[in-house]
């Protein structure tokens, strides 16, 4: 069942000055999320996912087209009842703390002490603020403002989450958190609908993808399919190698590169890589690493937008 | 919906009592009721007039620019900083954001006025020879201001809708000074033998606010039982209220009218 329904979505942007002209930001689009999924919405910047994300949240109107949430118009307040938002870089009253923060948009969702008090402290928890409770925002770094917009989209429990770019400026270990946070609202039934240019992320995390590029939607459906992720190749580093190993090695290898007591090989024939892992466990050398070699996003908008 | 816009007050309340301007603003307009005891011993008899008058003119002043540069940036800072975006997309109305704002700052007037107010009576009390009636006729004085401060937020809340903090102050400031000639272009509408100019002196009369319709209560009227005689006229405060609440009722349906149209880039 499809918790967001887009119909022809467009939304155009007057500039300049004295004459104005149109920008089309976003074109036609189409798109369906469906009741328990994590929705990646891909694209690089300036694609269109923001202006999407606040068409939906109500935050543009849009130059035609309809969206709807939860079988709900975007323009319908009491549909906002039942949704969490996390705006694209984040801004927060700095002169709150994060407690005045939560308990202040949970007034807005019409919550009262002492449940709040407890929804409260329980977030702050699950975002890592514990310690920062009741320091002002003005003294948090990008990734604590990040992990408590996060909180702030999930005051009132919403049944589907938009994210703006959710890992933005965080560390590895604060993305890991949001990783794990995701992953803990999808077990709970909660629809997750997340922009990001970081593929990684988006593999790790999504059921299915829509890929946006310059306003239009260039492909909507499962990660495996819409992606086609290939694998170009593998990057290995082994120890306990010697030079008697080494021409045996070079054949499996289309790069041979040693670095002290470590080789770095890199290895684009499957077939090769499992001759090279046959020969790796047989002559006891140890595997230090096996990395898959993949295009970035990046390199992938550049060969999807090419080829059209 | 009350309890949404009171807690969006609220929060304005709490951002505005947390900046320092403010505080710098209230500091200054005590330092100038206070001074007010040095001059009134400059005059022969008039103390206690110079101290009311000096008083008044101070939490008038002070409060209009606490209005001006508090109202002024109260949509526009929101936007700029972006921290409107996550609380639009909660489930409140436009309408509801900009009345708790107004609200929020209507609310920080009252609680400086009464500070300033404090300062006033305390100068008063100081100086002496004041009768009680005299604290209490301070009130309906106070009021009156109020009413001129709470019309100049509506103002600055309007412009802040779609102009920046700048343009907004000027256009504020502008009709706070125009406000105050209001009697003299009905008076000038009246004398000159110029048709357009007459219909333009009563467009403009009628269309600008007037804030000369809240200059009901002076010295006089406070010291009354001390040698002045002019009363205090109940129904002209209840004029100057019913015509700010018209008046800030229009101007802030016009800036959620506006605020409603408005996309968030």
């Amino acid at each position: 069942m499809p918790v967001v329904e887009i119909e022809n979505l467009t939304k155009d942007f007057s500039i300049g000055f004295w004459k104005k002209h149109p920008v089309r930001a976003l074109d036609n689009l189409c798109l369906e999320v469906h009741e328990g999924e994590i929705f990646g919405f891909l694209g690089p910047n300036g694609a269109g996912k923001s202006t999407t994300i606040k068409l939906l949240m109500h935050l543009l109107h849009p130059t035609s087209g309809t969206a709807r949430i939860l079988g709900r118009p975007v323009d319908s307040v009491s549909m906002h009842k039942s949704i969490g938002y996390l705006p694209e870089n984040p801004y927060f009253y700095d002169y709150l703390t994060p407690k005045e923060l939560l308990t202040y948009i949970g007034r807005l969702f019409g919550l009262h002490r002492p449940a709040l008090s407890k929804k409260v402290d329980a977030l702050i928890e699950d975002v890592g603020l514990e310690r920062a409770g009741n320091l002002q925002l003005r003294k948090f770094s990008k990734g604590m403002v990040q992990r408590i917009g996060i909180a702030q989209a999930l005051i009132n429990d919403p049944e589907i989450v938009f994210l703006d770019e959710p890992m933005s400026g965080l560390d590895p270990l604060g993305r890991m958190d949001v990783r794990r946070i995701i992953t803990s609202l999808k077990a709970r039934g909660v629809t997750v609908f997340f922009s990001s240019h970081i593929l990684p992320d988006v593999e790790a995390l999504c059921d299915r993808v829509a890929i946006l590029n310059r306003g239009r939607l260039q492909e909507q459906g499962a990660l495996e399919e819409i992606l086609k992720v290939r694998i170009e190749g593998h990057d290995v580093i082994l120890s306990g190698w010697t030079e008697q190993h080494l021409s045996d090695i070079r054949q499996f290898c289309d790069e041979v590169r040693p670095m002290g007591d470590r080789l770095q090989l890199r290895v684009n024939d499957p077939q090769k890589m499992e001759g090279l892992l046959s020969f790796v466990f047989s002559n006891k050398l140890e595997l230090i690493s096996l990395n898959p070699i993949r295009p970035s996003l990046e390199e992938y908008f550049q060969s999807l937008v090419g080829s059209r | 919906m009350v309890g949404r816009i009171l807690a969006i007050a609220g929060n304005t309340y709490r951002e505005n009592i947390r900046d320092k301007v403010l505080y710098n603003l209230i500091l200054f307009a005590l330092i100038m009721i206070f001074s007010s005891l040095a001059l009134g011993q400059l005059t022969l008899g008039n103390e206690s007039k110079v101290i009311i008058d000096l008083g008044l003119s101070g939490i008038s002043i002070f409060g209009m620019l606490i209005a001006i540069f508090i109202g002024i940036s109260l949509v526009y800072k929101e936007l700029e900083k972006r921290t409107v975006y996550a609380l639009l997309a909660k489930p409140v109305h436009r309408h509801e954001w900009i009345l708790g704002k107004y609200l929020g700052l209507l609310f920080t007037l009252l609680v400086n006025i009464a500070v300033m107010t404090v300062g006033l009576a305390l100068a008063m009390l100081y100086t002496g020879g004041i009768q009680a009636g005299g604290y209490v006729r301070l009130l309906p004085a106070v009021y009156t201001i109020f009413l001129s401060l709470a019309l100049i937020t509506a103002l600055a809340l309007l412009f802040s809708t779609f102009s920046s903090p700048a343009l907004s102050a000027v256009f504020t400031f502008f009709l706070w000074v125009i406000g105050h000639f209001g009697a003299d272009l009905r008076s000038f509408a009246e004398l000159t033998k110029s048709a357009p100019v007459m219909w333009l002196c009563r467009v403009l009369y009628y269309v600008l606010p007037n804030f000369s319709a809240f200059a009901i209560l002076d010295s006089r009227s406070i010291l009354r039982g001390t040698g002045y005689l002019q009363s205090i006229d109940p129904w002209a405060i209840w004029w100057a209220t019913v015509y700010c609440a018209i008046y800030c009722a229009f101007l802030i349906a016009l800036g959620i009218s506006i605020f409603m149209r408005r996309d968030f880039k």
